[in-house]
C-alpha cells in the first residue's frame, strides 16, 4: 500500500543553521505517528514543512503519492491544530469551523452539512454561536480540532495541540483525540514533547534530537529497547538509572568495580572485547524483597528518599556508588535509611556502547 | 486553660487585644508621603500645562479695551463670542479678509484623503513585512525607517521640483501626497510591530484554510486591528491637521490650511494686534486635534485579540 505521507531526503536550513538534515519518513494510511523531542529538535517545523507553511531547502514531500513539495498548504489534503489553538477571534464558532469552505467557495447547504457533521462528532453543538473569547480552553481546542475535521482531508497534523490546557483537561481530551482517530481513521501526525502525550496515543513514535529521527518504532519497543542512551535517557519518568563502567563478555563491571552478571541480557549482536558501556535499568526493573531472589544482580542498599505517588512508591537509594531510583508497590512499607535487598532484571535492561551510546 | 478557649472557639490565649490585632486586609490610609507627593507633582503640572490655555480662552472672550486694562487672568467682565466670530469670518488673512473657515475647509480636504490613504497603505505595508516575508524584505524595512530620520527641509526642494514635474505643485493634491508619503514610515513600523505581535498561529491556520494575501488582510488582520488604526489616526490627523511647512509650501495662496491662515492672521503687521481674535483663531485651529483626543480615547477598545490564543 502507498504511504500516506512520504518525506524523502528533506533538508530545512535557516541561513547556516541546519534544522532538519537529509530526513526520511513514510507515514502509512491511517496511521498515527508522533513526532517526539525537546523543544528545537525540529519537530514543529518538520510539521510546519509538512503542511507547506515553510519552505524546505531540499527533498521532497508525498502525500497520497502525490508530490506536493510545491503546494500550496490549502491543496495539500492537511488539515492543522495548533497550539495556541489559533481561532478567528471575531468569529463565531461557526463561521470558524467554515471559514475555509467559504474561501474554496463550496455551497452553502454543503457547508452547513459539514459544519453539523463536525459539531456533532466534537460535542460542540451548542456553542456554534460564540466567540472565541467565549469559550473555555478544552472547547477552543475542540472548536480548533473541528476546523480541521470540516475539510475533510486525509491528513491531520497536530503542532503541540494540547500543551496549553491544564493537566485534567489534557489527558481527557487526548483520550478523545485517540477516539476520534479510532472513529475516522485518518493519518494522524502529532507534535508533542509529553511522553505520555507520545507513549498513549501513538501507533508509532518518531524520538527526534537536532533535526535528526533518533529512533521511530512503536510505543513498547522504543520504551524497552531504546536504540541509543538518549532514547533511554528521554522516555520514562522517573528516567532510566544509568551506571557507567566496563563490559567483559558477561560481566558488567561498574566504576567502583562491583560486578553484575549481564548473561541475561539479549544483545543485539555477537560481542568481542572488553568495551566501555552504560547499563541502564528503568526504575520499575528494579525489584525488592522476595522478587528480588530470582534476579541474576542483587545487593544490600539504604533507602535515602521515599516519594509516595499514590498508587505506587518511587525510592531513592545508591547501587554501586551512584544514585538510583527505584518504583515499587505502594503497599510495601518503606522509610529513609530503611536496609533492603534490590534486585535487577538485567533481562530487561539495556546495555549501550559508552563511546557511540548505541544499544549493544 | 487555653485548650478549653479554643475548644469553645472564641480568642486565643495568646492573643493581646482582639480589636486592635491586625486581621483581614490592610489598611491604606488616603494620605501618605508618598501620595500626597505625587498629587502634588500631579497637580502642579496640570496648573502649569492648563493656564495658557485658560489665559487663551478667557482672553478671546474680552473685549479688546478690557484686554488692554492688563489683567490677563482676570475672567471676563461682559463674556462676548465677537471675537470668535471674526476669527471665523472675517479676520483678514493676508490679502483677503474671509476670516480662518476656508483655511478649515481646506486641512479638512486635505486631512482625510492623506490620513486614509497613509493609513490603508502602512497597513498593508506592515502586514506584508510581518506574514509574507520576501528577499530583501528587511533592508526594506530598514530603508524606510530610516527614512523617518531625514529632516523634512532636506527634501523640501527635490519635492517642489517632483510635484512641478508631476503637474501638481501649488494644489491639493500635492499636499496629500506629500503627507501620505511622510506618514509611511512611522506608520508602517506601527503597523508591522502590531501585526508581530498577532500571534503568528493564527495566519497560518488561515493559510492552511486556503485563504490569500487579501483575504487574510481584509478578514482575519483588519478586524483584530482596530486599536493600532486608532492610534495611527490620532497620529495622522493630528500631524497632518498641526502641518505647517508643506502646507505653506505646496498648497498654494488658495488652498492654505488652517495653520498657515492662522499664522496670517497672528503674524498681520498692519493694525493693532486683535489679541482676542488671535486667541479665539488659535483655540479654533486647535480644537480638532483636541476633539480627536477626547474621542478617541473611547476607541481604545482592548482585547480584541482576546480569545484567539491561550487564556
Amino acid at each position: 500500500m502507498q504511504p500516506s505521507v512520504s518525506i524523502k531526503d528533506l533538508s530545512l536550513n535557516f541561513g547556516n543553521v541546519k534544522v532538519l538534515e537529509r530526513l526520511n519518513l513514510d507515514i502509512a494510511q491511517g496511521e498515527f505517528i508522533v513526532l517526539l523531542g525537546p523543544s528545537g529538535c525540529g519537530k514543529s517545523t518538520l510539521l510546519n514543512c509538512i503542511a507547506g507553511l515553510l519552505d524546505v531547502s531540499d527533498g521532497q514531500i508525498f502525500i497520497n503519492g502525490k508530490n506536493v513539495t510545491w503546494e500550496e498548504p490549502k491543496d495539500r489534503g492537511i488539515g492543522m491544530v495548533f497550539q495556541s489553538y489559533a481561532l478567528y477571534p471575531q468569529m463565531t464558532v461557526e463561521r470558524n469551523l467554515s471559514f475555509g469552505l467559504r474561501v474554496s467557495g463550496m455551497a452553502k447547504d454543503e457547508i452547513a452539512r459539514r459544519v453539523a457533521r463536525a459539531a456533532e462528532i466534537l460535542q460542540i453543538q451548542p456553542l456554534l454561536g460564540r466567540k472565541p473569547a467565549n469559550l473555555s480552553g478544552g472547547q477552543r481546542q475542540r472548536v480548533a480540532i473541528g476546523r480541521a475535521l470540516v475539510r475533510d482531508v486525509d491528513v491531520f497534523l497536530f503542532d503541540e495541540p494540547l500543551s496549553n490546557l491544564d493537566a485534567k483537561l489534557r489527558s481527557d481530551l487526548r483520550v478523545e483525540i485517540k477516539r476520534l482517530h479510532a472513529r475516522l481513521k485518518n493519518t494522524m501526525i502529532y507534535v508533542t514533547h509529553d511522553q505520555i502525550e507520545a507513549l498513549t496515543l501513538a501507533d508509532r513514535i518518531a524520538i527526534m534530537k537536532n533535526g535528526v529521527i533518533q529512533q521511530l518504532a512503536d510505543p513498547h519497543t522504543i520504551y524497552n529497547k531504546p536504540v541509543n542512551l538518549y532514547v533511554a535517557g528521554f522516555i520514562g519518568s522517573p528516567s532510566m538509572n544509568f551506571i557507567n563502567g566496563s563490559l567483559d563478555g558477561a560481566t558488567f563491571t561498574a566504576d567502583d568495580g562491583t560486578k553484575i552478571p549481564v548473561g541475561a541480557y539479549d544483545f543485539a549482536a555477537q560481542r568481542g572485547a572488553a568495551t566501555k558501556a552504560v547499563l541502564g535499568v528503568r526504575p520499575e526493573h528494579i525489584l525488592l524483597g522476595d522478587a528480588a531472589q530470582g534476579m541474576p544482580f542483587q545487593t544490600q542498599a539504604e533507602i535515602e528518599i521515599v516519594e509516595p505517588m499514590g498508587s505506587e512508591t518511587l525510592a531513592w537509594t545508591k547501587v554501586a556508588g551512584i544514585p538510583v531510583t527505584f518504583r515499587c508497590s505502594s503497599d510495601i512499607p518503606l522509610h529513609a535509611g530503611d536496609k533492603v535487598t534490590v534486585g535487577f532484571d538485567i533481562a530487561r535492561g539495556s546495555l549501550f556502547d559508552a563511546q557511540s551510546e548505541s544499544r549493544l | 486553660m487555653s485548650q478549653t478557649a479554643t475548644m469553645t472557639g472564641s480568642a486565643p490565649a495568646t492573643s493581646g487585644n482582639a480589636a486592635t490585632d491586625p486581621r483581614g486586609p490592610r489598611p491604606k490610609p488616603f494620605f501618605t508621603p508618598k501620595k500626597i507627593m505625587i498629587y502634588t507633582t500631579l497637580i502642579f503640572f496640570a496648573l502649569y500645562f492648563l493656564f495658557p490655555l485658560y489665559v487663551m480662552v478667557v482672553t478671546s472672550l474680552k473685549t479688546m479695551p478690557e484686554i488692554r486694562f492688563g489683567n490677563i487672568f482676570a475672567l471676563p467682565s461682559a463674556p462676548s463670542f465677537d471675537a470668535w466670530v471674526k476669527a471665523w469670518t472675517s479676520a483678514c488673512t493676508g490679502l483677503t479678509c474671509n476670516g480662518l473657515s476656508p483655511g478649515f475647509w481646506n486641512s479638512v480636504k486635505i486631512t482625510i484623503p492623506s490620513t486614509i490613504v497613509s493609513i490603508f497603505i502602512a497597513a498593508v505595508n506592515g502586514y506584508a513585512l510581518v506574514n509574507w516575508r520576501f528577499k530583501g524584505s528587511e533592508i526594506f524595512f530598514a530603508v524606510l525607517i530610516f527614512g523617518s530620520f531625514i529632516p523634512y527641509q532636506v527634501m523640501l526642494y527635490p519635492l517642489v521640483m517632483l510635484t512641478r514635474g508631476m503637474g501638481i505643485f501649488g494644489s491639493l493634491q500635492a499636499v496629500i501626497v506629500i503627507h501620505t508619503i511622510f506618514g509611511m514610515p512611522i506608520l508602517t513600523l506601527l503597523f508591522r510591530n502590531y501585526f508581530a505581535s498577532l500571534p503568528q498561529e493564527l495566519f497560518k491556520a488561515a493559510r492552511v484554510d486556503g485563504a490569500g494575501f487579501w483575504r487574510i488582510f481584509f478578514e482575519i488582520m483588519l478586524p483584530m486591528s482596530l486599536p493600532i488604526f486608532v492610534v495611527a489616526l490620532i497620529l495622522q490627523i493630528t500631524g497632518i491637521w498641526n502641518d505647517f511647512l508643506f502646507g505653506v509650501v505646496f498648497a498654494g495662496p488658495q488652498n492654505y490650511p488652517m495653520t498657515v491662515q492662522l499664522n496670517n492672521i497672528v503674524n498681520s503687521a498692519q493694525g493693532t494686534p486683535e489679541y482676542n481674535v488671535n486667541m479665539a483663531a488659535t483655540v479654533l485651529t486647535g480644537l480638532v486635534p483636541l476633539i480627536i483626543y477626547f474621542v478617541s480615547g473611547k476607541l481604545f477598545v482592548r482585547g480584541v485579540a482576546a480569545g484567539a490564543v491561550k487564556g
